[in-house]
């Protein structure tokens, strides 16, 4: 499903599967000179911690709600034509992506912009959560770091 | 009146159940909920002002509730 937000094709969804980016690149049409791609990806330590692999855990309803109010807010902000987001679910083994974040526009600077106001939002609202599983074999629900700016 | 509570990553497990109903006054508020969790076993912890969805949207703790009403704690998040 993608429905139109100021214009922009907007498309969020979570994702149990791995994220494919070459899929995500068809974004926007020739109209547009600008597309930005961010992904984050399960990195091997955290606080000096040595990780093995990721849980994570949605409350898939409402993420989706919330991810959904999260395009449609920046696609209403910006002028986009494409705002794609995909969120990993389940078991990530080190260096997959946990979510990929694209936006096709006339221009860079709203590309960066609205792409940087997304993975933030999702940072603070979306209802995720990581347990991370560590070289020792202990595991830990983990929040977000204090600054990751 | 009943409503459901869902229980995420810690609580969860704190818990040791994902979802649970709660048997309330008519007139209880979602404080009224987050109270009575506290008398549960695991959920002594639940935090003075836990983060909530009521339904699927960030709420208050001062919504009222309505029977069948879907109330979800929010642990810290941690997406991306």
């Amino acid at each position: 499903m993608a429905p139109e937000a100021g214009g922009a094709r907007v498309i969020g969804r979570l994702s149990d599967d791995p994220i494919r980016v070459e899929e995500l690149l068809r974004a926007g049409s020739s109209a547009d000179g600008a597309v930005t791609v961010f992904v984050g990806r399960v990195r091997d330590h955290n606080h000096g911690r040595p990780v093995i692999r990721l849980h994570y855990e949605a409350y898939g309803e409402m993420a989706e709600r919330e991810l959904a109010a999260i395009l449609d807010e920046t696609a209403g902000r910006w002028t986009l034509s494409h705002l794609e987001a995909v969120h990993r679910t389940g078991t990530l083994e080190l260096g997959e992506l946990s979510v990929a974040i694209v936006v096709a526009a006339p221009h860079r600077a709203t590309a960066y912009e609205a792409s940087r106001h997304v993975i933030e939002e999702i940072k603070r609202r979306l209802p995720i959560w990581k347990r991370e599983e560590y070289a020792d074999g202990e595991t830990e629900w983990v929040g977000p770091a204090p600054s990751e700016a | 009146m009943t409503v459901t509570i869902l229980l995420f990553a810690v609580y969860r497990e704190l818990a040791n159940t994902a979802s649970l109903d709660l048997e309330l006054p008519a007139e209880a508020t979602v404080r009224d909920a987050m109270d009575r969790l506290r008398s549960l076993p695991g959920l002594g912890c639940l935090p003075a002002e836990p983060t909530v969805a009521v339904n699927r949207e960030y709420s208050s703790l001062e919504r009222d509730l309505r029977p069948g009403d879907e109330i979800a704690l929010i642990p810290a998040v941690a997406g991306g």
